[in-house]
């Protein structure tokens, strides 16, 4: 768009001017965070940028390290279990909202939303004083349980959008045919639903695997997750490590979000054609 | 459109809702209870802390940093996100999709992530100053990292997706139409800009501007790591007052505070709060 004018349109400054600041403001948001990518290749034990030597070393430190090693299964376990829980739990909410009250949809979904309003700085604090005593912080259980809950609104948003579109109609032939409903549900509206279950767990994931606040409250000495490591070492080391881990969680978001959105893609043309 | 019979019941819908419910209370209600329950006794009902809070003129500064940082966070996403989402809502679908990707590409990204960029980009030999310095623009390297320019900068890099996305739904939703007549009628670019467009993408504002400021007052990874002790904002300082002091009830009365805050915030813009847009399954 910035060659010459094909037409006896005349050089046009102010879209030329329009793209540039756009181009300014879109690096704003995209180089703070690729620039770490290098970083994490560089070969000195500081960091440096542009790197002299490309190297692999500190991803090869960060995967055999036990403490390292140790945190990346716990947040693993911890994200694919708050995943499940998460997914049942919301799944079962939704389903009741949908379906299960005609009035006060309204005061359900303020209910579910509250995980999101309260700041999680006073959800970890919180978290703290309360599990401490009765022994789940620094336990698989308490950071199920804590991140379930900050999981489960999106996976009840998601789901319920999906059963809103969903033709209950559809169940009602089938309960017309002999189904009991709870066979109708499972052969009928659980399939059509079950893209946007996915896309949700996909969601509750990576709100475990990423989640630092609340980790850094609830983590105990043995059992801590990657982005309580990773923010316990930020200050202190200063190797192109932190990068490197840092590029890992990144990668593995980017990963994950983007596998979604090509199953959104393709559920949208397959569905009823909803939005996109 | 009768469909009753594929309606759940009252009791089973309610059976279904239980472990939500309980996941909530255990997570969430019962502890949040228990920490802003603390903040009235010592042991026998007091005010004391929230009188503490009132009368020490640190922790008013930390107050008025927080929303003043929160303020000027919202001012910086409105400034740089609305020109994006105006892009993003009004150009062909591929060059939408890149934007879409510079957008989301962040917003998916661990807040950790984002804000230890930060630290390596305004540290003393980071490459800000670098810059500046092959630039020929400073002399000597300049202290930006634990600053409050640092925090607002690193703060409006995190939160400028809770801006751009209910912008773009909005402007997206806006019939090109209204636009063309208006510069068919004989309005430039810009005045069909600031008659039409601008006035109907509103709603969307107030919505990222209620995201950005209920997030910012609350943020506590990006105050911690790029503002450090000396630019504490409340929730660096709630946390301070747990991990240095132990101080419950005070960490109680501030969260008290914060939390009535935000609830009262959302509440003024509740109509334009709608998560789902964040979620993307607008």
């Amino acid at each position: 768009m910035t060659s010459a004018p094909r037409t006896s349109r005349p050089v046009d400054v102010g879209r030329i001017a329009w793209v540039a600041l756009l181009v300014l403001l879109l690096s704003f948001l995209i180089v703070p965070i690729f620039i770490i990518v290098p970083i994490s290749f560089g070969s000195e034990r500081f960091l440096q940028f542009p790197p002299r030597d490309l190297t692999l070393y500190w991803y090869g430190k960060f995967f055999t390290d036990p403490d390292w090693q140790a945190a990346t299964l716990f947040s693993l376990k911890v994200a694919a279990i708050t995943m499940l829980s998460a997914v049942v739990v919301g799944t079962l909410a939704a389903v009741a909202m949908v379906r299960g009250f005609k009035s006060g949809q309204r005061a359900v979904t303020a209910l579910t939303l509250t995980p999101i309003i309260v700041p999680n700085i006073v959800l970890g604090v919180a978290l703290y004083l309360s599990y401490a005593p009765i022994g789940l912080t620094g336990t698989l259980t308490g950071f199920v349980i804590a991140h379930t809950s900050l999981a489960v609104p999106f996976v009840v948003l998601t789901v319920s959008a999906a059963l809103h579109r969903t033709d209950p109609a559809l169940e009602l032939a089938a309960i017309n045919l002999g189904a009991n409903k709870l066979t109708a549900f499972v052969l009928i509206t659980l399939p059509l639903i079950a893209p946007a279950m996915a896309i949700a767990a996909v969601f509750a994931f990576l709100v475990s695997f990423d989640e630092a606040i609340l980790s850094f409250f609830l983590s105990g000495v043995s059992n801590k997750t990657l982005p309580r490591m990773l923010f316990e070492n930020i200050d202190f080391d200063i190797s192109p490590l932190i990068p490197a881990v840092a590029t890992v969680l990144m990668s593995v978001s980017l990963l994950l979000m983007s596998s979604s959105q090509l199953l959104k893609r393709r559920k949208g043309k397959v569905g009823n054609g909803g939005s996109e | 459109m009768s469909t009753n019979s594929s309606a759940l019941g009252r009791t089973p819908a309610f059976l279904m809702l239980l472990p939500l419910i309980a996941v909530l209370c255990f997570a969430v209600f019962w502890p949040v209870a228990n920490l802003l329950g603390r903040s009235f006794f010592a042991p026998d009902f007091t005010l004391q802390y929230y009188e503490t809070i009132v009368s020490e003129p640190l922790y008013w500064r930390v107050f008025i940093r927080t929303f003043w940082i929160s303020a000027l966070c919202c001012i910086l996403c409105l400034l740089i996100g609305f020109p994006i989402a105006y892009a993003m809502a009004r150009t062909s679908a591929w060059r939408a999709l890149l934007i879409a990707a510079c957008v989301l590409g962040p917003l998916w990204t661990s807040i950790l992530v984002r804000s230890y960029a930060w630290i390596f980009l305004l540290q003393r030999n980071g490459v800000v100053n670098d810059l500046l310095i092959d630039m020929g623009l400073i002399e000597t390297r300049l202290r930006m990292l634990y600053t409050e320019g640092a925090v607002l900068v690193a703060m409006t890099h995190v939160l400028l997706p809770f801006m751009i996305l209910p912008i773009f739904s909005t402007i997206r939703a806006i019939p090109t139409d209204l636009e063309r007549s208006a510069r068919n009628l004989g309005a430039g670019r810009f005045r069909a800009f600031l008659t039409i467009t601008l006035p109907l993408s509103l709603p969307g504002v107030s919505a990222g501007v209620l995201f950005v400021f209920i997030l910012a007052i609350g943020f506590y990874i990006t105050p911690a790591l790029v503002g450090g002790p000396r630019t504490l904002m409340i929730g660096t300082l709630i946390a301070q007052q747990i991990t240095e002091l132990l101080n419950w009830p005070l960490a109680g009365a501030i969260s008290l505070l914060l939390l009535a805050v935000s609830i009262a915030t959302a509440l003024i813009f509740q109509r334009a709060l709608s998560v789902g847009r964040i979620v993307g399954n607008d």
